[in-house]
């Protein structure tokens, strides 16, 4: 029961078309689900068109492991909470890269390779090579993404001096591996293969290492791209016009996506990702913070919420490590109840995840017309009474806009500052991901509320209603 | 630096561009305030007041208008007060620049620098100074006032011992500041409350101040990118007369407000509007200045038709109310150009650029388009940078990226002659696809919606997981065979990668509600 080439070509383009409709679908809210199952019928309809092809062996294993995988997959997908989103997403990604190496070696040892001659062969040989690179890369970084977000790894930059330079000269050794290996005869290039994979897994380690907890939504996104690529790659070791079609496509999108995620923090994506000190301060002074830190209980909050008008809600990393949004709508929905304007403001890097608080938010069924984004809230600023700042540090650091010497100058920032009065709830005093102290905690408007966030808004909640 | 406010010469007005309480806060923002002798009377503010508010009294307009650094008015000045002026006199009044050529042309001779206040761009950033929006609110309240006391009946509906009072019908068209503004008054009185607008998005609006939103069968949106409407088909006007007509043999008080920049107000309830009207009932015509929306309108005078309708085409302007919030108005645009201290006139300045109608002997008028529709259902606003802004760095980037192009062209074009000089055909073939494919993933995602971010590479990752047919093409039947074992764990990862991306993705999407 097989089906003729053609007819798999056709079918391998309708699955492309329902690829792009997928990811065009992806672009707003109403049409997102549509999006979703087009995708779905693509990869089916690709599946199914590959297996039933012509030279395809083994099928009884190939059901055998799609059929585990599925279960595997399902739990995975079905048992992650919310907040654990970005650690799923990179360990994803990971599989891909794995994938492609696999693929990469499978092909290498596949007898038709070595049938090839002249340009086409070297062309091949190149295809596997650059295909198991990228996909080695993918694979380890993504893994150490997933240490990082998980708390498993130090979320810290770790980097060395030299690091660069090393990097440099591994893939110099890379590229005279790759050419040694160009030139063995049949399957003896395989020693100089298994050393570059070592060598571009320690790379995807190094790379990763280096970049902090704060530019994480870029890496997991960056690492998206990678996978893409890889795919990609694996096309075109193969000659399968689908894979390179859906691999671009993923790759390509991807890395518009982590511009777009640089554009957010004013980094530039090649400091991002060589990770060439973090920020673009333009050294100097550091400007002393004045001021004293004031701090209020829980009471005295509520009090303050009971007599605005107006309350901002900008949340940050530290509500979704807290879980605290669900108790955060109930108290949003009481004080709108009791016809006060409430919003949120989110920041375009808030979180671990590109658009990670908004996915937190509508879990907690937030409607999303009171989420605002950054730049549409900004303006409204001075006329808030009460912003309350939950959980987030960098993304409402005032040095942002005043302090050349910080890290993080230049980057926008919700100005919480110019807003009547600013409650902050925050476990201490330490720094945001980036390290840099936050004056905002110093001015006089603001006041501090310690404590866990979760339990906090439980206990204004509390005494707003009492 | 000194700020001077003039008596207004015009007889029917009877506001003040200053008032007590906004001249102490000129004197903060650290202007010295100087107002001419009875300025505030027919607002009903006296010297007096002034004085205790630390305003030096002057005795005529021209000492205001020679010493003065700024002067504050409220009606566009006359040909005799600009002979008055100094040269390089910074003026804020109402102006009307597009009806008021030679005048611009008198004031761009004198060298002085005007603002016209009517020109201030509705734009969120100046929201605060938008006189036309402070003066409409106020008037939209008045027009009520003065529709029920020319009707003479209760509004609201009772029913008493005496007998049963039918409640009155007020249909407001335009649902401008002013026609909102008029649709609370009337509502809060107790009336029916009907609005017709021709821009669809303001239906919840009209609704949230307790008013029905009438529209036509037709299906056409008025709304423009300038947040005014635009004009509209024959057909959409004939069946908005139809209902106009129908309109007409019920309510009891018509207030109209359609207006549009620069042009006549549109007539919109013509004569055989009126001639269907009840007996005792008003039209309160709020456009009578440039013309009126009602074909009998007569500015400035209140007259009744031979079938007894009041048609009123004047207003009392409750000129100590409205003289603040005007005063107010004035003081936030002196606050963002920087006060008395760091006082500037910034042409770069998007607000500042548009309303400077003369700038150093110069007409500047019309400004530039500038796009602020609220969106539809809301009533956000965008700020748009200004468009000499949007020249100058417009002219540099495409500039840059002329000589950019050209080189990445040159390299990519040598690159593929390269690849094409010595790959074989197939690859070649692949090649073009894959670089199309990168081209339209980058169209894809430009646009998507922040919020989606999180889902887009959910979903990206599940597609990415496509290298599943990779393993597929690679299975061997033997299971020695170590091509096998590769492919088979390369299948079991890509496809926990496919099923569990889409599945969270699905679960996160059903999350997102409105």
């Amino acid at each position: 029961m097989f089906i003729e080439k053609e007819i798999q070509m056709a079918a391998y383009l309708f699955a492309s078309i329902l690829f792009i409709l997928s990811l065009g679908g992806l672009s707003s809210q109403e049409s997102a689900k549509r999006g979703v199952m087009f995708g779905i019928v693509g990869m089916i309809v690709a599946i199914i068109a590959t297996v039933l092809g012509k030279g395809v062996e083994g099928q009884v294993y190939i059901i055998s492991a799609i059929a585990i995988a599925s279960v595997i997959g399902l739990m995975l997908a079905r048992k992650v909470e919310m907040t654990a989103m970005p650690q799923l997403v990179a360990i994803l990604h990971s599989f891909v890269g794995l994938a492609a190496v696999l693929v990469g070696f499978g092909s290498y040892l596949d007898p038709h390779t070595h049938s090839l001659t002249g340009a086409a062969h070297t062309i091949h040989l190149v295809e596997v090579f650059v295909g198991i690179f990228i996909g080695a890369i993918t694979f380890t970084g993504s893994i150490i993404a997933w240490g990082k977000l998980d708390g498993k790894v130090p979320s810290k930059p770790w980097s060395f001096k030299g690091l660069q330079t090393m990097n440099l000269v591994l893939l110099i050794v890379c590229t005279i591996l790759g050419v040694l290996y160009c030139g063995a005869e049949g399957t003896s290039g395989m020693l100089y293969l298994g050393i570059m994979t070592a060598i571009a897994s320690f790379i995807g380690v190094v790379l990763v290492m280096a970049i902090g907890g704060g530019d994480m939504p870029v890496v997991v996104s960056m690492l998206n791209s990678y996978s893409g690529w890889a795919a990609a790659a694996a096309g075109f070791m193969l000659g399968n016009d689908l894979l390179i079609v859906t691999g671009a496509l993923v790759g390509s999108s991807g890395a518009i996506l982590s511009m777009h995620m640089c554009h957010a923090m004013n980094r530039s994506f090649f400091s991002v990702i060589f990770a060439s000190g973090s920020g673009n301060g333009s050294g100097g002074e550091k400007k002393a913070i004045e001021g004293e830190v004031t701090a209020l209980n829980h009471e005295e909050v509520a009090g303050l919420l009971k007599d605005a008008r107006s309350v901002v809600i900008v949340p940050g990393y530290g509500m979704a490590v807290a879980k605290a949004q669900y108790p955060i709508y109930d108290m949003v929905q009481f004080l709108r109840k009791a016809g006060k304007n409430v919003r949120f403001a989110i920041h375009p890097v808030a979180g671990r995840l590109p658009g990670h608080m908004n996915v937190l938010l509508a879990e907690a069924n937030v409607p999303y017309d009171i989420v605002m984004e950054m730049d549409e809230i900004n303006d409204d600023m001075p006329d808030t009474d009460v912003v309350m700042v939950i959980g987030a540090n960098d993304v409402v650091n005032p040095s942002a806009q005043d302090d050349p010497a910080s890290s993080i100058y230049g980057m926008p920032v919700i100005e919480a500052w110019k807003a009547e009065k600013v409650i902050i709830m925050k476990r201490s005093m330490s720094a945001g991901y980036s390290g840099e102290d936050n004056p905002l905690f110093y001015k006089p408007n603001s006041e501090m509320l310690y404590g866990d966030a979760k339990d906090s808004v439980e206990k204004i909640l509390g005494f707003l209603k009492g | 630096m000194k700020v001077g406010i003039p008596s207004e010469i015009f007889p029917n007005e009877l506001r003040v561009a200053a008032t007590p309480k906004t001249v102490k806060r000129l004197q903060k923002q650290g202007f010295e305030v100087y107002i001419q002798h009875n300025a505030g009377v027919k607002a009903n503010f006296s010297d007096k007041e002034f004085e205790e508010a630390g305003a030096k009294i002057v005795a005529t307009a021209a000492d205001i208008y020679g010493k003065s650094d700024i002067v504050l008015k409220v009606k566009e000045p006359s040909m005799e007060e600009v002979d008055m002026m100094r040269e390089g006199l910074v003026m804020l009044s109402y102006l009307w620049p597009a009806q008021n050529q030679p005048l611009l042309q008198k004031l761009a001779d004198k060298k002085v620098n005007a603002v016209a206040m009517d020109a201030i761009p509705r734009i969120s950033r100046a929201q605060k100074m938008d006189v036309l929006s402070s003066m409409a609110n106020i008037a939209g309240y008045r027009a009520v006032i003065e529709g029920s006391y020319h009707f003479g009946r209760f509004l609201n509906g009772q029913i008493t011992a005496a007998g049963k009072v039918e409640p009155a019908k007020v249909l407001v068209i335009g649902a401008g500041v002013a026609g909102l503004a008029a649709l609370g008054a009337a509502n809060s009185l107790g009336a029916i409350v009907r609005a017709f607008d021709t821009r669809k998005e303001v239906a919840e609006q009209i609704q949230s101040m307790g008013g029905e939103f009438l529209t036509v069968e037709i299906d056409e949106d008025g709304a423009t990118s300038s947040g005014y409407s635009k004009e509209m088909s024959q057909a959409f006007i004939d069946a908005e007369m139809k209902l106009f007509l129908e309109q007409a043999k019920e309510v009891d008080i018509v207030i109209t407000t359609a207006q549009i920049p620069g042009k006549p107000a549109p007539k919109l309830w013509l004569d055989y509007h009126v001639a269907a009207m009840k007996p005792g009932s008003v039209i309160v015509d709020l456009a009578a200045s440039t013309g009126g929306n009602c074909a009998f309108t007569k500015n400035g005078e209140i007259f009744v038709t031979d079938n007894g309708v009041t048609i009123v085409g004047k207003l009392n302007q409750l000129p100590a109310q409205a003289s603040q919030l005007y005063g107010n108005n004035l003081c936030h645009l002196l606050d963002d150009m920087g006060k008395a201290e760091k006082w500037k006139i910034d042409m770069e300045d998007a607000v500042v650029s548009r309303a400077m109608v003369t700038y150093n002997g110069k007409i500047n008028w019309p400004p530039a388009p500038l796009p602020v529709s609220p969106t539809a259902g809301g009533t956000k606003k965008v700020v748009a940078p200004t468009a000499e802004e949007i020249k100058i760095s417009d002219a540099e980037k495409s500039k840059k990226a002329a000589t950019t192009t050209v080189i990445s062209l040159a390299v990519v074009g040598g690159l593929l002659l390269l690849v094409g000089a010595f790959a074989p055909p197939e690859f070649i073939q692949h090649f073009t696809v894959f670089v199309l494919a990168v081209f339209v993933g980058w169209q894809l995602i430009t646009n998507v919606a922040h919020s989606l971010h999180t889902p887009l590479m959910a979903v990206t990752n599940a597609i990415s997981g496509i290298i599943v047919v990779g393993g597929l093409l690679q299975t061997k039947n033997d299971l020695s065979n170590p091509m096998t074992i590769l492919a088979g764990i390369a299948i079991l990862v890509a496809s926990i990668n496919i099923v569990g991306g889409f599945v969270v993705t699905h679960r996160m999407l059903k999350m997102f509600k409105k």
